[in-house]
């Protein structure tokens, strides 16, 4: 029994088929661990290590790299007010201050529920709508003090439900199909487009010498 | 005015039309009607010819003609293309826009170039914070699959492609083409040397690969079907066709706005009524960045610059990513300016000492100055950690490091000092914020 559910799994190995290297599926695989576990476990980069071909520390090395990957629990929603130049320009700042004291954790901690993860983000470009806060990427605004615990109240009562959807971005990213074309067939397909495109210059040039 | 209307839109049609993102609507509104001229009636250097034409500058950041790119695309069995949807650049949320509104636009001109170019497969790289836009354009994807606009044998023309929509994960850094590649290779975003890993010659996976941007390659229909001469007669100059401004800040209206290139200045974006419709509580304007955080700052007596790439660089800055910051005479320049060098700590990759380390320190004083803690000197110290990441702070800036982030570090610290010095010794004399 892996890490990775069956489903997941097998949602995995439909992801590696898309790229000529399997190692580029390792952000999407990233991705599905976090859509199971909520954060990256040692027991799912080992999966992920395994399926990539590449050593369980390369996943941790590459992951850690990236602000939506976490190697540590975090709690159901992800909720990021951006304090970026277009949302500070329009009270950003005021804003985290005001999610830090509404929610008790400061930008970084967890609520002792679990429920939210408060971070302060970069521009999230939803800057028409600043101050503009993010909850597990779906993303609100303009937002004041009162509305933003507004905001968590409905999350905490399970409002928007349909809305936000549970932490991992593609949980409704789904291909319906895998490559249709082998690379190989492409390649021949792509050596007989350049063979008459060079034939298409020689008969220009030779039409222009011919003048 | 008078010309306001006859101006088409190119890549905002769709905007605000009922599920513009299906392929429903794209289907009635024209579209796949280029991808299918394309493919039967041009041949690859005809559709690179029009492109060519049309003189398409980069809409990513660096403005670099799109045709010229293809053009040095290196010869070889294997090429890719790779679209960038990275968006990141605070205050540019235009491809966010284009993304989850109209991802079809973006498909079908990413398949036009994949056949102008001849590419193996074409990826389209989203920043992962764009869940909705990845859901949409992602079934965006099996919709033109379903419809004969991408696989095997397109609308019967003989050419085939596959096409990939992959999800990043958050780095600003991904944004630049070469970190964007080691991304999508599973890789941290590390920026690579050019030379000689310029992605025409030496890209994904070491093949020859093209990377564009989103909003260019929304053009591409247009240009297709209309023809590239078509494109570059509107416009003036090298800055041809339309162009969508992202503005921000402290106008009424802030949002994102599709105008004819160079016809219009800053302060007709800013000021007339269909557009930003005038600074917020009829304040005056006190500073603005021209394209994105990356670029020098503007003051009031610049609002008259055409909207041109080359009038903007003429000037000292840049059109960048598109994004139009407006900032009223109620802010206060420190803070704003402190903001944007966290942003680039937080953001440089940290491969290259004067980037990694000069953002840190540069974070650091511009804090001390903000909280009531500098001190007079800093205001040298600053400039010399400016000077150390990009030799002279001038405009277009000189390179200390792999990749233009750490140039990019200075624009607005060095602006907020130049132009406000006062503002700064008031913050030290006074020991913190006059604006709290």
């Amino acid at each position: 029994m892996g890490a990775f559910s069956p489903e997941m799994r097998e949602r995995a190995e439909n992801l590696l088929t898309l790229y000529p290297q399997r190692r580029s599926a390792l952000i999407p695989l990233c991705h599905l661990a976090q859509e199971q576990a909520g954060h990256l476990t040692s027991p799912l980069m080992e999966e992920i290590a395994e399926l990539t071909g590449v050593t369980p520390a390369e996943v941790y090395g590459t992951a850690s790299f990236y602000d939506m990957l976490h190697t540590e629990p975090v709690g159901k929603f992800l909720v990021g007010v951006c304090t970026n130049v277009a949302c500070l320009l329009q009270g950003g700042g005021e804003l985290l201050e005001h999610a830090e004291a509404s929610l008790g954790v400061a930008a970084g901690g967890t609520t002792e529920d679990e429920m939210f993860t408060l971070e302060e983000v970069e521009c999230v470009a939803h800057c028409d709508k600043a101050p503009a806060v993010q909850v597990n990427y779906r993303f609100f605004g303009p937002l004041t003090g009162e509305s933003f615990d507004d905001l968590i109240a409905k999350l905490r009562a399970g409002d928007y439900d349909g809305v936000v959807p549970p932490h991992g971005t593609l949980i409704r990213v789904m291909r319906e199909n895998g490559i249709e074309v082998p690379l190989d067939e492409v390649l021949a397909e792509r050596k007989e487009m350049d063979r008459a495109k060079a034939e298409r210059k020689a008969a220009a040039e030779a039409a222009k010498e011919g003048n | 005015m008078e010309q306001a209307n006859q101006v088409p839109k190119i890549v905002t049609s769709r905007i605000g039309l009922e599920e513009s993102w299906g392929i429903k609507t794209y289907l009635a509104t024209g579209g796949y009607t280029a991808l299918r001229k394309a493919l039967t009636t041009m041949t690859p250097e005809q559709v690179a010819d029009e492109v060519s034409k049309s003189n398409l500058l980069g809409r990513g950041g660096a403005g670099f003609e799109v045709g010229r790119k293809w053009s040095m695309l290196k010869p070889a069995p294997v090429r890719y293309l790779v679209v960038n949807g990275d968006e990141s650049e605070p205050a540019t949320f235009k491809d966010h826009m284009l993304i989850e509104n109209d991802p079809h636009q973006i498909v079908e001109g990413t398949l036009i170039s994949a056949y102008a170019v001849g590419a193996a497969r074409a990826f389209i790289f989203v920043r992962g914070e764009f869940a909705l836009g990845l859901e949409r354009l992602q079934a965006a994807v099996n919709e033109a699959y379903a419809h004969g606009a991408i696989g095997r044998n397109i609308f019967g023309s003989g050419f085939s492609v596959d096409l990939v929509v992959h999800p990043g994960a958050g780095a600003y850094i991904c944004g630049e083409e070469t970190a964007l590649l080691e991304s999508l290779e599973g890789k941290r975003g590390f920026p690579r040397i050019k030379p000689p890993y310029f992605p025409a010659v030496i890209g994904l996976y070491g093949e020859p690969t093209i990377v564009n941007n989103v909003e260019s390659m929304s053009n591409i229909p247009w240009i297709v079907n209309n023809g590239g001469a078509s494109f570059a007669a509107l416009g003036v100059g090298r800055s041809t066709g339309t162009r969508i401004f992202a503005l921000a800040g402290h106008v009424n209206r802030p949002g994102n706005y599709e105008v004819e290139m160079a016809k219009l200045t800053f302060r007709d974006l800013v000021e007339r009524p269909e557009y930003g419709g005038g600074m917020r509580l009829g304040r005056q304007v006190k500073a603005f960045i021209p394209g994105g955080v990356s670029a020098p700052w503007f003051g009031p007596d610049q609002l008259d610059i055409p909207l041109s790439q080359d009038d903007v660089a003429k000037a000292g800055s840049m059109l960048g990513s598109g994004s139009i910051v407006m900032m009223d005479d109620h802010t206060c320049m420190v803070r704003a300016a402190w903001r944007i060098a966290k942003f680039f700590w937080r953001e440089s990759c940290g491969q290259c000492t004067p980037c990694r380390e000069g953002s840190g320190w540069i974070e650091k004083m511009m804090r001390r100055i903000e909280q009531g803690a500098g001190r007079e000197a800093d205001l040298d110290l600053l400039m010399d950690a400016c000077d150390n990441i990009s030799p002279g702070v001038a405009w277009p800036p000189q390179q200390t490091t792999i990749c233009v982030l750490g140039p990019s570090i200075p624009s607005s610290v060095a602006s907020a000092i130049r132009m406000f010095r006062d503002e700064f010794l008031v913050h030290i004399k006074e020991g913190g914020c006059p604006y709290e």
